[in-house]
Order: structure tokens, then C-alpha cells, then sequence
């Protein structure tokens, strides 16, 4: 197989050759533009985008740059933008993303660069540290293990299997306009020390993930659980702290409220009311936060994209309400 | 710069990090350094699981005793007996750091049986036990504020009047190289698998901490034992659990037939990894393969059982062979898999050089003599990481601090120029390594003799004279990766010299040295360690060490 890889190169202490990179777009336009060099190689029918970065540095530049280790996604170095999406190098297959016979790899410009492929795992791994992920245990003798029924223990492998590439974070939509939102990447860990049956914290955490910049400032668009290659499913996890928390009575906060807001909304009118959604997520009282959303009301006014002021009920809404009956919980 | 620590640690890998936190714990002041982020370390990449004799049915004698026959009576029995002793309070702690191992209907902690194991004894996490492990373990090192200096390379020890008092080391992402001071060092820098070629280890597996030993004059003990294991897959060498067999995979040959039957009818599949291997390049070699290769036949185990309890295998072997274990039998051969030989220590990590420690698979207490059995590796890193990190935070009380190493900074600083300035002459390190690993899996693999030996002797001599020429053609500073690759083909070459003198030394077969001019082991003449020392200005030296006995007598090894 013939491969044009276009490599974005970068190298704070020296001026490479090749085409400066466009500048990205927002949010990450104030990112360092990368110099694009096309290397024209061939490997065999099976290779993956990896092969072809090392095939590159063995034999014919050795400054290219790529942190890779085992090759089969367990240690979790490779991970960066392959055509412009979240990939593991070692195992995505180049017949599967090569476009008109090029593949284009790059450090992702969610993360800093440090050289060629090689960004910062600094912010990546302070996030991580940033929930306390370690178990804080219950007591328990110290010759003997906690009893605990193998399915609890089940339930965590699945984000104990997290390599920790950065894959989700670098394709994060919340991180892309807000860098200190938590993470795909750490709130899974968080999820798996707070449902974790032999840990004491429990309460402490349920109510520190719910703060700012935790679980609830996920948009739920699903890219973590779409680029993650060894499903961890992060967003799953983040929706398991939430009903978690919520359960726990860690309420007072934006998230579930705009969560309660929703639901009350379709339960009563069959359909979302926005121009409710929004104060009642804020806090009906929280002055301050209300007059700050002001210039965005403004700026969908004047785009025409401002909801009804007049909420109508859909017909037959009485039926929706029989489904929330059917559902029970807190709002029926 | 300059930085002092009472304590460093050399590799964060489970061995590193346990011994780093042993020594924090008993008061030292501790510096990790690792070429790697922790988290990637090659401990990770580790399957199956890891052995105590936990189990009221089970006792450590009896660990103690598969090991020792496993090792082909090579192991020292003393070093055995405290690993298998210590082995499940080590398991215990693990478990309270976090480890989610698999369950019993009880909720105690379940097992699987594992190879050589007369016991079901291996305490499991489905197939990423390394990676569960290690994940806790560096949990608890954030949680406990170890400090640690990710992606830093060792260049070599600082050992001024034959004491070893620290290292200098490449920050790989500043580009500038430190002096790290300290009043005692403990090498945990894993394995050399990449002196083969396949080898199911990562590529860090460079025996950097072999060879930062061995040029600082301590000796390497049991070199020549190099394990092939059973099940690389077909190609790429990628490793598939011993834990596959473990659940009651088949080894089958082009015939469909168990062929475990005519070598090991007791133990079966399950029998030692070297009888194992062995008996794979048998079959090969007599034409009942298909492509170089048998299969690991897991059909049987039903499509639940592999998804969960062996899901990394399972996407592995589609991954990379398009091949689905559920539905068809998947090609594998044996391939480099662990070195049993390393840095000669005592059973706290004390290696012969003052102030040096080993722990983990570059170090030879040994425990695992001519063979190690499958997860006995994470239960050597976990026991002997924490007993070097104790000792080394005893030893340190009495160590005075060290003004002195501008000089040997400066020194390094030179040599690692010269290499940066070396012009180009044809000569890549790309090109040395596969020569050197391909020649290693040729002449010095499950099957060895002496003119093979000789011939590999003579190569890697040659391509040590070829390194001399390597130049780096990357003249940046910040994570100048070819620079690293060429400091690291001079470790790999180092340890495939020791290796190879070792295997030539040996003149029987024992365990994973298995010489066709010499087919029987030969306990009257060599039941004894072969220690190698490098010697300036001279070839390396050999030595001997008589092996330790307790109350298991060398006796005929069956499976």
C-alpha cells in the first residue's frame, strides 16, 4: 500500500521546512500552527497509521517525533488526531482512514505540543489527580480482603480497562470551550473509586463531582465514548455519578436543576420551555447569574432564535404525563 | 542542575513504584525517574495474574516447591521461600490500594489456575492484572505524593569511590541533563525483551537497568535464562495469556491434535513455559505446523467466558489478525517473552556494588533460576520492590550527604555531545537493532548450541563496533528521541553480550537454556548461578555462585 502521510511537525527550538499549518479554528486558534511535511512510503496491506509513523522515523527521518510503546493499545502513548479526529495510532488501521491515498496525523490542538506528535499530558493528568483517585478504605482487617460480591467488582474493570491515552479529552466538546471542566477521562476514574463498595468517601465525592466543572458540565455529545479505544464509555460513567448524586441528594447545583427544569417542562407541557429552562437552571433568585446570560438573550434576539414568549402545550399532553406515572420517581 | 534525594528510584513500573513507596513510607526522601509516563510502563502489559498461596487448601511450601521445580532447581530456595511466604500480604495490600480482582461466590478473592502451578493460585483482573495493578498502584503514589520525574532517561550511575550515590539522566522533554544525587539507587527499570526481535515487550524494554548495572561493575547472574513464551500471536509477537490456558485453551497442532499429550501428560497445557516452548518448536520443526506457527484453541471456552475474562486477547487477535477467538483457532508461537537473569541482588534488593539495589525483572535474586512460571513476575516485583525500598530507607540513615559530581555531570555531558556530533556514515541504530534481534531469536532462543553461540558472540561483537559509528541526525534538543534510541541500542548490546556468554559458558541444559550439544541438564557440574562482570580494558568475566538449597533436593522435572 502506497501512503502519503502528511505529518504535522513542531519544534519549539528550530524552523522546519514544509507548509506552515492553517491557524485552527476557534477555540483553539491561539494554538501553535504545526509545519506540515508529506512523507511518501510504503507498507504492507495490513499496517496501522503507527507502522507507518515508525516505518517514517527508522528510515527516513529520525527526528520524527512519536511516543509509542507496546503497539497494542495497553500502554496508552499513541493517541493523537488522525484526519482530524481522536485516534490510537497502534491500532487504527490505515486502509480505514487513508483518504484519496493520504492520511493526515497531527498532536491534537486541544492538547499543547512539545515536539512533533508528543503534546503535554500535564493538564491531562492533573484533572485525573484533581478527583482523588485512590481509595480511601473503609476499615478492614489487614490480613484479609474486603468481602465483596464479584459483579461491584464487574461493574469497575470496565474503567479500570482505561489506558489513559487522552483520546476523550482531546475530543472533548466541554473541554474545547471550557479547560477546567473535569473530563471524560477523570470523571470515569472518579466513578469507579465513588461506586467503588470497599471505599469510605462516597458522600464526599458524589458531592465534589457534582461542583462546577464536574460531571454536570458534560454536554453529553458522546464523542468520549465514540473515540475511546477500549470502550470505557466515559459519558456512561458520568451518567452514573449523576444518578448517584441526585439519589444522594446533591441537588442544589445548575445541573439538576436544568435536568428537574427539563423534565418539568415536557411533564406539563409535552415539550421544552425554554425561556424557563434557563432561569430555573440558574436558580430563580440568583440575580447576578440571570443578568449575566442577558447578552446571550440579546445575541439569539437578534440572530431570530429566541424561543416563543408564549409556551404552548402540545395536544394529548395528558399522555405524556400518564408516561412519567408509568415511570414513577420524583416527578410523577 | 542538581538534585538530592536520600533515595532513587530508577523505573516506575510496579517494581519502582512499590519500593518508591516503601521508602517514603519508612521516612526517606524519595525521587522516582521513569523514561515513560508511569502509567505507560511495560508492568501493565502484563495479562494473567498474579500467584500467593492464599487458598487455606493451598500453603507457600507448595508454591515455593512449584517454583523451585519450574526454575529447574536454578532458583535460590531461601529467596523463594520469602517471596512465597510474603506473597499474600502483598496480594492483601494490593487488594485494599483498590485492585478490582475477580470474586468467589463468597466474595472472597477467586483464582485461576496458571502453568506449573499445582494449585489454582493466580488472583486475576479478567486479562489486564498488570494494568489493574499498576493503575492502583499509582493511585496510591499520587494519593501518598511521590515525587517523580516523568520521561526522564538514564545515562548512567554516578559511582564515585565504589559507592553508588546516584545517576544522570536526560530530561526528555527540556533536553537537558541532570545529576540526580542520592545515598542509595534502586533499579527498577524492567526488562530487555527488545533485544529480541519479535519479543512480546514494548519497546522501552531495554535493558537499561541491566546495563547501567553492568557497566558500573556489578555483576549479572542467570543471563542466559531468556523465557520464550508459549503464546505470541502469529506476526506481530503480541502476547496471549498464559490466563488462556489457564481457563482450558487447547494447544493444537495442523492435525487438530492436543500434542501437550506426548510431552506433558499430566500438566498438559499447563506444564512450564519452557517444556511448553520447547515442545511447540518440536512440532515445528517436525512439520506438524502451519506457517511457522500452532494454534491456541479457545473455541470450547464459549463466547462469554473470553469476553469476560479474556477481553484484551480477544480484541488483540482481531485487531491485528482479523481473527475472532470464539469462532476459530488462533495461529501463535513461542517468542521472547522475559529475561529470569539481572543485576545480582540478595533478598532485600542489595546488589554487590554499595548503595546500588535491584528489584523487578532486571534484577536476579533469583527467584525464578532457569525458568520462571507465569505470574510469579508480578509477585517478584511486589515483594522484592517493597523489601529494597525498606532496606534502602534503613541503609540511607547512615549514608552521609555527597557535595561532590559537578565533574561527572560534566563528563556525561561530553560524552552525550560526541554522540549528538558523531557525522553521518550509513550506520542507523534502526538497523542495528533489528540485526541484533533477529541474530538474538535465531541463535540464542528455545534451541542453543555451541557454534551458534560462538557465531552470535562474534556478531554482536561486530555490531558493538558498528554502534560506535550510529550518528543522530535529529540535532534538536527537546525530546530528541533519536538520541535516546541510540543510548539505548549501547544497553541492548550490552545485555546481549552477557546473555550470549552466559549461554556459551553453560554447557548443559536447564530449564529455558536448552543446548542440543548438551541435552541433559548436568547437576553435578552446573547447579550454580554463572555471574558475568564487565572488566575495563578486558573481555567481562565470569564467575559462579553455588545456588542455595534449603529442603527441596534437584529431582527429575516431569510435568
Amino acid at each position: 500500500m502506497h501512503v502519503k502521510m502528511v505529518v504535522g511537525r513542531y519544534a519549539p527550538d528550530r524552523k522546519l521546512d514544509g507548509e506552515l499549518g492553517a491557524p485552527y479554528p476557534p477555540p483553539y486558534a491561539d494554538k501553535p500552527r504545526k509545519t506540515y511535511q508529506t512523507f511518501e512510503i510504503d507498507l504492507h496491506d495490513e499496517a496501522m497509521v503507527l507502522d507507518g509513523l515508525i516505518h517514517i522515523r527508522e528510515h527516513v527521518d529520525d527526528s520524527l517525533v512519536v511516543r509509542c510503546s507496546c503497539r497494542c493499545a495497553i500502554c496508552g502513548s499513541c493517541a493523537m488526531w488522525v484526519n482530524g479526529h481522536a485516534k490510537l495510532a497502534c491500532t487504527t488501521k490505515m486502509k480505514d482512514v487513508i483518504e484519496n491515498g493520504t492520511v493526515r496525523v497531527e498532536a491534537p490542538p486541544a492538547m499543547m505540543p512539545i515536539r512533533d506528535l508528543v503534546w503535554d499530558m500535564g493538564p491531562f493528568m492533573e484533572k485525573m489527580r484533581s478527583v482523588k483517585p485512590w481509595l480511601e478504605g473503609k476499615p478492614v482487617s489487614p490480613d484479609e480482603e474486603y468481602r465483596v460480591p464479584n459483579e461491584a467488582m464487574d461493574e469497575l474493570v470496565q474503567e479500570v480497562s482505561c489506558i489513559s491515552c487522552g483520546a476523550c479529552l482531546m475530543d472533548c466538546e466541554s473541554y474545547a470551550v471550557n479547560e477546567k471542566f473535569l473530563g471524560p477521562h477523570a470523571l470515569a476514574r472518579a466513578y469507579r473509586y465513588a461506586n467503588d463498595p470497599r471505599d469510605s468517601m462516597q458522600q464526599e465525592r458524589l458531592k465534589e463531582y457534582s461542583d462546577p466543572n464536574g460531571v454536570w458540565d458534560c454536554t453529553h455529545c458522546y464523542e468520549c465514548v465514540h473515540v475511546c479505544p477500549k470502550g470505557v464509555a466515559p459519558l456512561e460513567q458520568i451518567l452514573k455519578i449523576r444518578q448517584m448524586s441526585v439519589a444522594a441528594g446533591y441537588t442544589n447545583n445548575a445541573g439538576t436543576r436544568h435536568a428537574l427544569a427539563f423534565a418539568e417542562s415536557v411533564r406539563d407541557s409535552g415539550r421544552l420551555n425554554e425561556l424557563t429552562l434557563m432561569p430555573k437552571s440558574l436558580g430563580l433568585f440568583n440575580i447576578k447569574a440571570q443578568l449575566q446570560s442577558l447578552p446571550s438573550a440579546f445575541n439569539l434576539l437578534r440572530a431570530g432564535k429566541l424561543p416563543p414568549i408564549i409556551h404552548h402545550k402540545i395536544p394529548g399532553v395528558t399522555r405524556v404525563k400518564a408516561i412519567f406515572k408509568k415511570v414513577g420517581g420524583p416527578l410523577t | 542542575m542538581i538534585i538530592d534525594y536520600d533515595v532513587l528510584v530508577l523505573g516506575a513500573g510496579l517494581a519502582g513504584m512499590r519500593a518508591a513507596l516503601e521508602a517514603k513510607r519508612r521516612g526517606a526522601s524519595v525521587g522516582v525517574l521513569s523514561k515513560v509516563h508511569p502509567l505507560r510502563s511495560h508492568s501493565g502489559a502484563a495479562e494473567g495474574g498474579i500467584n500467593a498461596a492464599l487458598d487455606p487448601g493451598d500453603s507457600w511450601e507448595i508454591h515455593a516447591f512449584d517454583t523451585i521445580k519450574g526454575s529447574d532447581y536454578l532458583a535460590d530456595q531461601d529467596a523463594v521461600e520469602i517471596m512465597c511466604r510474603e506473597a499474600p500480604r502483598d496480594l492483601i495490600e494490593m487488594e485494599h490500594m483498590g485492585v478490582v480482582f475477580f470474586r468467589g461466590p463468597d466474595g472472597k478473592l477467586g483464582t485461576r489456575a496458571f502453568g506449573g502451578a499445582s494449585k489454582a493460585r493466580t488472583y486475576f483482573v479478567a486479562d489486564i492484572t498488570g494494568q489493574a495493578l499498576l493503575n492502583a498502584l499509582y493511585d496510591t503514589i499520587l494519593k501518598e505524593g511521590v515525587k517523580t520525574h516523568d520521561e526522564w532517561f538514564a545515562t548512567a550511575l554516578y559511582v564515585p569511590d565504589g559507592t553508588c550515590r546516584g545517576a544522570v539522566a536526560i530530561d526528555m522533554l527540556r533536553g537537558e541533563l541532570h545529576l540526580l544525587r542520592a545515598k542509595a539507587v534502586i533499579l527498577a527499570a524492567g526488562g530487555m525483551g527488545r533485544v529480541y526481535e519479535p519479543s512480546t515487550n514494548a519497546l522501552i524494554c531495554t535493558g537499561d537497568g541491566h546495563a547501567l548495572a553492568y557497566r558500573a561493575g556489578a555483576p549479572l547472574m542467570d543471563m542466559e535464562m531468556v523465557q520464550y513464551h508459549p503464546t505470541t500471536l502469529k506476526g506481530t509477537g503480541f502476547l496471549m495469556t498464559e490466563g488462556a490456558r489457564g481457563e482450558g485453551a487447547y494447544l493444537t497442532n495442523k492435525d487438530g491434535e492436543r500434542f501437550m499429550q506426548r510431552y506433558a501428560p499430566k500438566m498438559m497445557e499447563l506444564a512450564s513455559r519452557d517444556v511448553v516452548s520447547r515442545s511447540e518448536t518440536i512440532e515445528l520443526a517436525e512439520g506438524r505446523g502451519v506457517d511457522g506457527c500452532v494454534y491456541l484453541d479457545l473455541r470450547h471456552l464459549g463466547a462469554e467466558l473470553i469476553h469476560k475474562k479474556l477481553p484484551q486477547i480477544h480484541e488483540i487477535a482481531l485487531n491485528f489478525l482479523g481473527l475472532d477467538m470464539v469462532e476459530v483457532p488462533i495461529p501463535i508461537r513461542p517468542g521472547m517473552h522475559y529475561i529470569m537473569g539481572g543485576v545480582k541482588t540478595d533478598s532485600d534488593g542489595a546488589t554487590p556494588l554499595a548503595g546500588l539495589y535491584a528489584a523487578g525483572e532486571c534484577a536476579c535474586v533469583s527467584v525464578h533460576g532457569g525458568n520462571r512460571l507465569g505470574a510469579n513476575s508480578l509477585l517478584d516485583t511486589l515483594v522484592f520492590g517493597r523489601r529494597a525500598g525498606a532496606h534502602s530507607a534503613d541503609y540511607v540513615k547512615s549514608v552521609k550527604p555527597l557535595e561532590s559530581g559537578e565533574e561527572f555531570l560534566k563528563s556525561e555531558q561530553q560524552r552525550i555531545q560526541a554522540l549528538l556530533d558523531r557525522p553521518y556514515k550509513g550506520e542507523t541504530h534502526a538497523r542495528l537493532r533489528l540485526e541484533l534481534g533477529t541474530l538474538m531469536d535465531d541463535k540464542v532462543g528455545v534451541y542453543r548450541d555451541e557454534a551458534g553461540l560462538q557465531d552470535a558472540l562474534a556478531k554482536v561483537r561486530a555490531i558493538q563496533a558498528r554502534a560506535q559509528s550510529v550518528s543522530v541526525q535529529d540535532k534538536g534538543r527537546i525530546y530528541n528521541q533519536a538520541l535516546l534510541f541510540a543510548l539505548e541500542l549501547d544497553y541492548m548490546i550490552d545485555c546481549a553480550e552477557a546473555t550470549i556468554m552466559s549461554a556459551i559458558e553453560r554447557k548443559e541444559s536447564r530449564g529455558a537454556q536448552a543446548r542440543s550439544d548438551y541435552p541433559k541438564r548436568d547437576d553435578a557440574n552446573w547447579l550454580k548461578h554463572i555471574l558475568v562482570t564487565q572488566t575495563p580494558g578486558a573481555d567481562p568475566k565470569i564467575s559462579y555462585q553455588p545456588v542455595t538449597i534449603t529442603k527441596w533436593q534437584p529431582m527429575e522435572r516431569t510435568y
